[in-house]
């Protein structure tokens, strides 16, 4: 089983210093800094400090990691390595285009193959972030209905939606509608009476954050597009339906895609990512500036659409993780994509079979895809939470799922094994889940007690915030 | 030599076995059984790029490829404009290569997270104490966002509507502003530069006290000028009753007096140390404020609390603000941000230490001001202030495109045209010089700006 290691690990500014350097700062009295209070270390004691921090942190390379709509795969070392290039650290965002014609290409072909993946007509490559995505996308909806002279007002999403949509919607000056689901799908008679000529856009995940796919897509998108809103695919999920099916044929008018999620490049514990957008192609006179074209066998910056909504970050997205998914797609390819998704969704379906029963139970009816979402509500009478399972996972070794989420299921412990994790890793998940529903319940209530702490006191850091060193 | 076998189809070829003994036990016999819900009509079967290739082939054509782009190894840059060529201690790569790190999602479960968050805590301390503000969060996507999120922050603050910027910040800048601020109800309005390339603080003086929201400030400006105007700026500041927003350069706070002290209630930057120039993506936007306003604050923030057993522990905190908690009615909708990049940072800093750091600063600043002299020998001019950090505007004697031409047909790649965004400096051009540049290369590319100048 495995063991995080566990330290007492001091801060920073609590290591012993040896003696700083004196260097003389020829700025004007007026503003030079006197004071500066910043540790001064040997490079062998900051390196034994961080490599112990690291060895208090679990990544996908420790075990498994399902976190529900986090799709927490394998990242291949390969990916790594083409990305520690000069060629791609050294390079300046305004250097001029001809030395630049490989960063230009590999954006191109990255394009192209998400549109081939997602059925959309064009890509841009700028967001950073899944959100960040979204946000983009919000403000296509707005370009694309302010050019037809209307002013819609409203974005409407599911119950079950990611916190982020409402959220993004809000940022791009939207009002939220949210329709509640019926039988954990999007209920057809509560959109049709949400949607209206003020009606600019609906955002949806397909398959939703239960792991249900949305089986009335084309109606939905025949109802949406009857009232001139535009349908937004939410692309967390793609995983579940690569080489299977695809947004564009869905009725989606603009997607946005994770690549630290569906493209395997590795999250950096919240980060670098990456959230392409895609459009039909009505729509893509609106996307950021600059576009990369090819003409000829030459890439180009494109800065001419007087449609686009600008930018909406400073250069042209994050190089090394678009990189890095494009190596994921031509390592993969066309079959390996598509079986990359048969064993995510199977590896879901197997490990559903293994914890549902008695203990956890599966609400609402139908099958799921690359994730599920269980209740532990069965716990309840025996003073367990969903909270109290994820943390005696811990003691085992194993990473918990997502849990109290989506809102709508009650004890809501959501699980995206991946397509990486073995069956025997699989087994092993489930009989600890089922194992921790039978142990005594101040044991589990208790737990952690093999983590490097104890369970959090979450609470008192929010009543009195330490944010920094100098506020203990 | 046995060839290379490919994650690809070695992986493949196992994960195929495997799918079988998987779909027996769950009683299907195709694998579509569990895509039904899909509508026929649209179900496809594999997509229209080509075949899975074996890891070598892959890692060939890539390198293939990113050989056609020119790194500053093979053709040393003068370029500016925000981003610049800094060099990043090997001990730094070691540190954000560990994988615990790297392959970690955003740290929910605390107790098997405290690696991460110990770091992000850290580096919050260490932007703190370069900004001389209370709280930082653990990242924005890059310096561009935060100043988007500066400005709805200033007005959720204020309950104000207009936000002041300089004339002289980069245009994508400017964009993405506009991008985050027109559908918060925020109305961005400039204020010119002054004949010294600082902005024209005196341009305030028409706003009463009470419009503004807030009025954003860069040190060292996008002409590289050091701001020294403390007692303006905080007058300015009682004046106007305006949040103050400061761009920083971080490596400049390490021997400039902090931004607190001329009035700043947010600072933002661009992250950039530890982290290479990666054609200006992966950088982090630093975020940091006063604490009254902690709760209108975008981000994630990292405290510490204890555990259980009374233990020091880290954990994320003031997640009401957020988007999973709050939904519509967040700060701000960023979720995943850049977080490795953070640590970074906190590890540059480290290794670097207080020495090193201010180090740094000055050789940046010695040689960018060698470069102006030497430039200056030969002819250009240097229309602003000389108290500039490590990037200055000089004006060539010939046409500034031309001699970029000239440069880069002779393997050096030349500053930052000025003339397509500031026609007032048409000429122009933005250098931007750092540590990286050693004596030769600053010499050659004199030499051959010299040579090019007799030529144009």
């Amino acid at each position: 089983m495995y063991r995080m290691a566990n330290y007492d690990e001091p801060l920073l500014n609590e290591i012993e210093e040896r003696k700083a350097r004196h260097v003389e700062i020829k700025i004007s009295d007026k503003i030079r800094r006197e004071k500066l209070n910043l540790p001064s270390l040997s490079e062998r004691d900051v390196v034994k400090h961080f490599i112990h921090l690291s060895q208090m942190n679990y990544g996908v390379d420790t075990g498994i990691y399902p976190l529900g709509s986090c799709t927490m795969k394998y990242n291949p070392k390969l990916l790594e390595e083409v990305a520690r290039s000069d060629k791609v650290e050294h390079i300046h965002p305004r250097q001029d285009e001809t030395t630049v014609q490989g960063s230009l290409e590999i954006m191109h072909n990255l394009e192209e193959a998400l549109c081939k993946i997602t059925g959309m007509d064009a890509f841009s490559l700028q967001p950073i972030a899944g959100a960040h995505g979204e946000f983009t996308g919000m403000l296509i909806v707005r370009a694309y209905h302010e050019s037809n002279g209307e002013e819609r007002k409203e974005v409407i999403v599911p119950d079950s939606a990611h916190g982020t949509n409402p959220a993004s919607a809000r940022m791009a000056g939207f009002e939220v509608v949210e329709i509640p689901s019926k039988d954990g799908r999007v209920d057809i008679d509560a959109l049709r009476s949400a949607l209206s000529k003020n009606t600019a856009a609906f955002m949806l995940t397909n398959p939703n954050t239960l792991g249900i796919f949305e089986k009335d897509i084309l109606e939905i998108s025949k109802e949406v597009r009857k009232v001139g809103a535009l349908l937004y695919y939410d692309g967390a999920n793609l995983n579940a339906i690569m080489g299977k099916a695809r947004p564009g044929d869905m009725g989606f008018d603009i997607v946005h895609l994770n690549l630290h999620k569906t493209f395997a490049t590795p999250h950096g514990g919240g980060g670098p990512g990456a959230g392409p957008v895609g459009v039909k192609a009505e729509l893509e006179k609106f996307l950021p500036v600059p576009r990369v074209v090819k003409e000829g066998e030459t890439y180009h910056f494109d800065y001419s659409s007087r449609h686009s909504i600008g930018k909406v970050s400073n250069f042209y997205g994050n190089f090394p993780v678009l990189l890095k998914a494009y190596a994921y797609i031509l390592m993969k390819g066309s079959d390996g994509l598509k079986e990359a998704t048969e064993r995510a969704v199977l590896n879901s379906n197997y490990l559903m079979s293994k914890v549902v029963g008695k203990h956890y139970t599966l609400p609402f009816g139908g099958s799921r895809m690359h994730e599920f979402v269980v209740s532990a509500k069965n716990l309840k009478e025996m003073g367990i939470r969903a909270l109290d399972v994820a943390k005696r996972l811990l003691d085992y070794g194993l990473h918990p799922p997502t849990i109290y989420f989506p809102l709508i299921v009650e004890e809501a412990m959501m699980i995206e094994p991946t397509e990486s994790e073995s069956m025997d890793t699989l087994d092993k998940y489930a009989e600890i889940m089922n194992i921790i529903a039978e142990e005594d319940a101040e044991l589990v209530r208790n737990a952690p007690s093999n983590a490097p702490i104890g369970r959090v006191d979450e609470a008192l850091a929010a009543r009195n915030p330490v944010l920094k060193w100098g506020d203990f | 030599m046995p060839t290379a076998t490919a994650a690809g189809s070695a992986g493949t070829r196992n994960s195929r076995n495997n799918m079988k003994k998987l779909m027996e036990k769950l009683g299907i016999e195709n694998i579509d059984e569990l895509f039904e819900d899909i509508p026929e009509e649209i179900r496809i079967d594999g997509i229209d790029i080509p075949p899975g290739k074996e890891e070598i082939e892959v890692e060939r054509e890539i390198v293939s490829i990113l050989k056609k782009n020119k790194s500053f190894e093979d053709m040393p840059s003068f370029l500016g404009g925000g981003i610049k060529p800094h060099y990043v201690p090997p001990a730094v790569r070691h540190i954000v290569s560990r994988s615990e790190f790297y392959t970690s999602y955003t740290p929910y479960q605390p107790e098997f997270s405290q690696g991460m968050l110990q770091s992000m805590f850290e580096y919050q301390s260490v932007i703190c104490e370069l900004t001389g503000m209370d709280v930082a969060n653990i990242s924005m996507y890059d310096a561009a966002t935060a100043l988007g999120e500066a400005a709805r922050m200033s007005k959720r603050v204020s309950r104000k509507d207009v936000f002041i910027v300089p004339k002289n910040i980069s245009w994508e800048k400017k964009s993405v502003l506009a991008n985050y601020a027109k559908n918060a109800g925020i109305k961005v309005e400039e204020i010119p530069y002054d004949r010294e390339g600082r902005a024209d603080i005196s341009a305030l003086e028409k706003y009463g006290n009470g419009e503004v929201a807030g009025i954003y400030l860069e040190n060292p400006n996008f002409f590289g000028i050091i701001e020294d105007r403390i007692d303006e700026i905080n007058e300015m500041k009682e004046k106007t009753g305006a949040m103050v927003v400061m761009g920083v350069d971080p490596l400049l706070l390490s021997v400039v007096k902090p931004p607190s002290e001329y009035g700043a209630d947010i600072v933002i930057g661009d992250g950039w140390m530890g982290n290479p120039m990666n054609f200006g993506g992966s950088r982090l936007g630093i975020f940091s404020c006063r604490k009254e306003h902690i709760r209108q604050m975008p981000g994630r923030i990292i405290g510490a609390t204890v555990d259980k057993n009374g233990k020091r522990a880290f954990c994320m905190t003031l997640q009401t603000r957020e988007q999973h908690i709050r939904r519509g009615k967040a700060t701000s909708n960023i979720c995943s941000n850049e977080a490795l990049c953070a640590i970074a940072f906190v590890s540059y800093v480290a290794i670097m230490g207080r020495d090193g750091l201010r180090s740094v600063a000055i050789k940046n600043m010695e040689n960018a001001k060698y470069v102006a002299s030497k430039l200056s020998s030969i002819g250009f001019e240097t229309p602003f202030s000389r108290n500039f950090f490590n990037e200055f505007v000089a004006i060539p004697p010939v046409d500034a495109e031309a001699l970029n031409e000239k440069l880069l047909k002779n393997g050096i790649h030349g500053a930052l045209m000025l003339g397509q965004h500031f026609p007032e400096l048409r000429n122009g051009l933005l250098y931007g010089v750092t540590e990286i540049h050693t004596k030769e290369t600053i010499d050659r590319m004199v030499e051959m700006t010299r040579e090019a100048i007799n030529d144009v």
